[in-house]
């Protein structure tokens, strides 16, 4: 069963090289090549996981070994998959909402000429990401890690000719690199630590190591996590993102690849949690994006942008509880599952309304779009009742553990963290209801696109209706599915472990606490957005609007410090270069010349001369070699 | 680890030492087949004067070429028969009487020998590149060496088409001395081949056909300051023999190490005398040192490279260079083990000053010739560090070296021989910029050659440097490797600013042209290319022959 675990790769590696070095007489088939693949892949998941199910909770895990990547003597590194059940759970994420994500394109690119090209770009993400979570040690990860990374920035800039796409894809790539080098970072420390980078060795090791070594590893692994998953400091590139066709931003920048980092902390728990300072930090992280994404989510006008802000926050949810060690690594991994369903349903839904109405992503100018897009309206209606917390959907219950486990965490800084999940939870409830009111009630205030032609929406084709309607059913089911009876916890608890910790409030109290601010937050948008008309122009705001505008400056900081910090650094390393380096360089050319100048006038041409400075050569050779004997 | 027990590392017990003393006359053994290379050569070289002697003027160019070139390519069969019957490896021998040696290093040296003179005479050979004069083809040789310059009588000799085809019988005497300079096994025999091989070279250098008078001047400092060095060199022989009793190589080394205590009657004041064993090997090494251009004793080294015709400087430089350091490791290895730790440091200083001095003053130089001179100074600092290593790995890695870098030089100096303006070769630097745009063919040769000497990797020179400076390291002179490196780094300047001067230079107007020569030069200067990219991608082979080479007979 485990010489399946490649074919999990295979196919969609197959499908990009055919793809991309296929050429232009695939146009015609290159998307129905590229999901045929994607699924093919998602059933060999799924008769993985039927395999994996038939087995003692202890004994689930595979082990392929393909070949020896590096076979030098004292560095072994292997290309070798490991198939557990946490490994399991993102493969059946990511094939299973990919290949859904594969179908929706097929409709939403049908009119770009370049749509091979585009489910190439898709086929090598997957590929890259499922590389990423069954590597069986870190360096095979790290190259899935930066393929997913590749691929982003493809399918980000993939509509190149406007140089915003261009200019968002090179930043998203240069902020990722910042946390790729943590990554790098972080092998090389394991590598002198423990002589190895797979994951069994090293993590059985922590044991034995001093916990400052596993601390510095711990942040860098963070650091790597930081870039992927868009958390703070490096979430600045998240947003530009969007500039990438919506069904990329509902598959790698909401429900995979932004995960990554989520699923490093998780695997990497034993070196977390022999390394409670790094892990704080990953707590801290963790709940200063979970505010920062919801802030910026609540003033965004682009209902991408918007959405951006809010999978921001939701991967600072999943962050805080990875963060939290045992107590929190299931609730992570389960909230990071449901949000995959309701959050890509929310992108293919926000897809879905931009294809009605001439690509508009502006939210003021929707309004009363659910007599128009009946089907879009309800799936997305049912993602918004997921991300809210709405009772029995998917979001009330994984994100209700999240919130438990935080006041579980104990003390002053249970308390700190159960009430800044609470409030990030009130403001979603805020943004996402602001969003649905924006887009689907009120007036119409639709206006005519840049070449004048008025939007007429429609309900989109079947080809992007069934997967929104798939994905609902999972924002709507599988919180409960998972959570009735522990299902998910038994799953995962083999691979993570798990602790209860120790709750100062009762389940039931936080459930209810959940409630008050969930209904707070939908009021005050109500009250705000559904009771009178909203503007058509965004009016000027506080100032904590107008910050959270700019992405709470999150770009102005960047420009003050870094790239004019870069700038003055670049400026005097250059002045050094020029004044010292070349200094002593052409100094020390100079004096040669000098010295050659002056030793040439020896050469004087008067064979007496010559005779001279033998025999005086000579005198010397005698002398020295007498010398030499007499001490 | 004393002095003694160094020197049975390297050397083998050989058969004959020397003729015992007698009463009577016993008639001197020769082994002709041992001796053939050498005999061959100087065989050739007599029948090149009867040459000059019998054959009518038309046919002499043609007779002696050809004379000349089969004659070393049948010397060179020699060697290698001689090879194949393993006199390099297990059967070394002496031969004639304890005079010559038949062994790897003398082989493999002789073999470079003949290799380098083959090539190097297809130089002398060249016809096509000076415009012909009064209707008859020139080489780079006066019409008549006797005629003072300029006056009737050379222009009479030039219209009768005159060539003073005498270069290729004195070429050939000059290779017989060579071949026996490194194999001589005593110091009288050491000093005859030393002379033999000098005093062509001091004629060859006399006779260029363009610039004659600063090609007389060369001849004549040439072979004063060789003499005195000749000099210097027979009285450290004569102060050796007072010391041993006897002028057999290992005759001495007996002596020196104490093998051989009985005193000879007749030398009861001097003999065992270490004053004159330290002098006298002093003396005997200055002498050699003059022979490979190490500083101090290298002053005539531009001057005489500068003077000479070209073909003639290339022959020199290479042919030269290899015999004397031939000779140097001999007389290092087998005679002078005992004195391994007394010469060590004046070695050292020799061979800092050379690499430096040769290095340093090169960079202001502004005549090609002369910039080749002192790049060979500075090899020869490289080559001495290897001869310092006293280790069987330093002595390949300098056979090697050799091998290496007379190839390179031959191929330079051929290649300077093509670029020529009105006034005959244009050595001078400020002539050669833009070549590159030019004759883009020409320069990339002489790039290779270029950067071959200042050793980057993929070339000969790298190999070869590689080698030198690894066994100078492992030998104890990591210090020599420090300057080495160093002095690598300065020379490298001067050999880029030649490309970079040749490659992204606007060409002058009056620039000179690149002559077409005839397939002997290019002959020559290809070879030069396949050996620097051959031993510079692959020189596991040749290093492995010149390590089973390096093992000295005594």
């Amino acid at each position: 069963m485990e010489n399946l675990i490649a074919l999990l790769v295979a196919a969609p590696l197959l499908g990009a090289a055919v793809l991309l070095c296929g050429g232009r007489r695939l146009d015609r088939a290159g998307h129905w090549i590229g999901t045929v693949l994607a699924a093919a892949s998602f059933v060999v998941g799924v008769v993985l996981f039927t395999d994996m199910l038939g087995k003692g909770a202890e004994d689930r895990a595979l082990h392929q070994k393909l070949f020896s990547w590096i076979p030098v003597e004292g560095f072994q590194a292997d290309v070798a998959f490991q198939l557990d059940q946490l490994s399991m759970t993102f493969v059946l994420l990511i094939t299973g909402v990919g290949t859904l994500i594969h179908i929706y394109s097929i409709g939403y690119m049908e009119h770009d000429e370049r749509r091979r090209r585009f489910f190439g770009y898709l086929n090598l993400f997957l590929a890259a990401m499922l590389i990423l979570v069954i590597a069986d040690n870190y360096l095979l990860l790290y190259v899935g890690w930066e393929g997913v990374g590749l691929a982003s920035y493809l399918l980000i800039g993939f509509w190149q000719h406007k140089p915003s796409a261009a200019t968002a894809a090179k930043k998203a790539f240069l902020v990722n690199r910042v946390g790729d080098m943590g990554l790098s970072i972080a092998i090389m420390l394991m590598f002198t630590t423990f002589g190895t980078f797979a994951f069994g060795p090293v993590l059985e090791a922590t044991g034995e190591t001093s916990e400052g070594k596993l601390t510095a590893i711990g942040l860098m692994l963070l650091l790597a996590a930081c870039g992927k998953s868009a958390q703070v400091p490096l979430q600045s590139w998240l947003g530009d993102a969007m500039e990438g066709p919506t069904p990329v931003s509902a598959l790698i920048h909401a429900a995979t690849m932004v995960t990554a980092g989520v699923y490093l902390i998780v695997r990497s728990g034993a070196i977390f949690n022999a390394a409670p300072d790094a892990q704080l930090v990953v707590v801290v992280v963790g709940a200063v994006t979970l505010l920062f994404g919801a802030i910026v989510g609540c003033a965004k006008d682009d209902i991408k942008k918007a959405l951006a802000g809010s999978t921001m926050s939701q991967i600072g949810y999943m962050i805080l509880a990875a963060g939290l060690g045992p107590i929190g690594y299931v609730f992570a991994i389960m909230h990071l599952v449901t949000h995959g369903f309701f959050k890509a349903g929310l992108f293919l839904g926000a897809g879905s309304v931009m294809h009605g109405m001439n690509d508009e992503v502006d939210m003021r100018k929707y309004g009363g779009l659910r007599k128009f897009m009946p089907v879009t309206f309800v799936t997305f209606g049912l993602g918004y009742l997921a991300i809210i917390g709405f009772p029995g959907l998917s979001g009330f219950f994984s994100k209700d553990k999240i919130i438990e486990a935080a006041f579980a965490k104990g003390g002053t800084e249970g308390w700190i963290l159960g009430a800044v999940t609470l409030l990030g939870a009130a403001i979603t409830a805020f943004y996402m209801t602001r969003v649905m009111l924006m887009t689907f009630f009120g007036e119409k205030r639709w206006q005519p696109d840049a070449g004048g032609h008025e939007p007429h929406p429609h309900e989109s084709p079947k080809s992007m209706t069934i997967p929104m309607i798939v994905l609902a059913f999972g924002s709507v089911f599988a919180g409960g599915f998972f959570s009735i009876g522990d299902r998910f916890l038994h799953w995962l608890e083999p691979v993570t472990g798990h602790d209860h910790g120790h709750a100062p409030v009762s389940a039931t109290t936080v459930t209810a606490a959940t409630m008050v601010v969930l209904v707070i937050g939908v009021a005050i948008a109500w009250a705000m957005y559904g009771r009178r008309p909203v503007p058509a122009v965004a009016p000027r705001g506080s100032l904590l609007t107008r910050a959270a505008r700019r992405d709470l400056l999150q770009d102005d900081f960047n420009h003050v410090v870094l790239v004019r910090g870069g700038e003055h650094l670049t400026r005097s390393l250059v002045y050094v270069d020029h004044t010292l380096v070349d200094g002593v360089v052409n100094g020390t050319a100079a004096s040669m010349g000098g010295l050659s100048g002056r030793l040439r006038k020896l050469q004087n041409g008067y064979a007496r001369s010559y005779a001279v400075s033998m025999f005086g050569g000579a005198a010397v050779l005698i002398a020295a070699t007498l010398l030499m004997r007499a001490v | 680890m004393s002095a003694t027990a160094v020197h049975s590392l390297w050397t083998t017990a050989g058969g004959v030492t020397s003729a015992a003393p007698g009463d009577r006359f016993t008639a001197p053994t020769i082994e002709y087949a041992q001796l053939a290379p050498v005999l061959i050569v100087v065989g050739a070289a007599v029948l090149g004067i009867l040459v000059e002697a019998f054959v009518p003027r038309r046919a002499r160019y043609t007779t002696q070429v050809f004379l000349t070139i089969v004659a070393i390519a049948a010397a060179f069969a020699a060697v290698v028969g001689l090879a194949a019957d393993g006199y390099a490896t297990k059967n070394a021998h002496i031969a004639a009487m304890g005079a010559v040696a038949v062994d790897g290093p003398a082989l493999f040296l002789q073999g470079t020998i003949l290799l380098v003179s083959m090539v190097s005479v297809f130089t002398f050979a060249e016809r096509r590149l000076d415009p012909a004069a009064g209707g008859n083809r020139v080489d780079s040789f006066a019409a008549q060496a006797g005629s003072v310059p300029g006056s009737d009588s050379e222009k009479a000799a030039v219209k009768a088409g005159f060539t003073t085809t005498e270069v290729f019988p004195l070429a050939l005497f000059s290779v017989a001395g060579m071949l026996v300079f490194p194999a001589a096994n005593d110091l009288l025999t050491l000093f005859i081949a030393l002379e033999v091989f000098s005093l062509p070279l001091y004629l060859l250098c006399a006779v260029a056909r363009r610039k004659r008078l600063m090609s007389q001047e060369a001849a004549v400092k040439y072979f004063l300051l060789g003499a005195f060095s000749s000099a210097f060199l027979l009285f450290g022989i004569a102060l050796l023999y007072g010391y041993a009793g006897t002028v057999s190589y290992a005759g001495i080394a007996n002596v020196v190490d104490g093998s051989v205590q009985q005193i000879d009657p007749a030398l009861a004041g001097t003999m065992g005398n270490d004053a004159l064993l330290l002098i006298g090997g002093a003396l005997l090494l200055m002498g050699l040192l003059f022979k490979v251009g190490a500083v101090p004793f290298h002053m005539w080294t531009p001057d005489v490279y500068q003077g000479a015709p070209t073909p003639v400087t290339g022959f020199m430089a290479a042919a030269t260079k290899v015999a004397a350091f031939g000779a140097l490791l001999r007389l290092l290895y087998v005679v002078l083990p005992g004195l391994t730790w007394d010469l060590r440091p004046v070695m050292w200083g020799v061979a800092i000053v050379t690499m430096l001095g040769g290095a340093v003053v090169a960079i202001t130089q502004t005549d090609i010739k002369r910039l080749l001179a002192y790049s060979s100074i500075a090899h020869a600092g490289f080559i001495l560090a290897g001869v310092i290593a006293a280790s069987p790995e330093g002595i390949s890695s300098v056979l090697f070296y050799l091998g290496v870098y007379s190839f390179v030089t031959v191929g330079a100096f051929a290649v300077v021989t093509l670029v020529r303006d009105a006034g005959g070769e244009a050595t001078h630097l400020s002539k050669w910029a833009g070549l590159g745009r030019r004759s883009p063919l020409t320069a990339a040769v002489f790039a290779v050659f270029l950067l071959s000497f200042a050793g980057i990797p993929l070339t000969s020179g790298f190999s070869g440097k590689f080698a030198v400076f690894k066994a100078a390291a492992d030998g104890g002179a990591g210090g020599l490797v420090v300057v080495g490196v160093i002095s690598s780094a300065i020379a490298a300047f001067f050999y880029i600013r030649v490309i970079v001067l040749m490659f992204f230079s606007e060409p002058k107007a009056d620039g000179p042209t690149v002559a077409v020569p005839s397939p002997l030069t290019m002959t020559t200067i290809a070879v030069g290319v396949a050996v620097t990219l051959v031993l510079g991608l692959a020189p596991q082979y040749f290093l492995d022959l010149a390590s089973q080479a390096g093992v000295f007979v005594r």
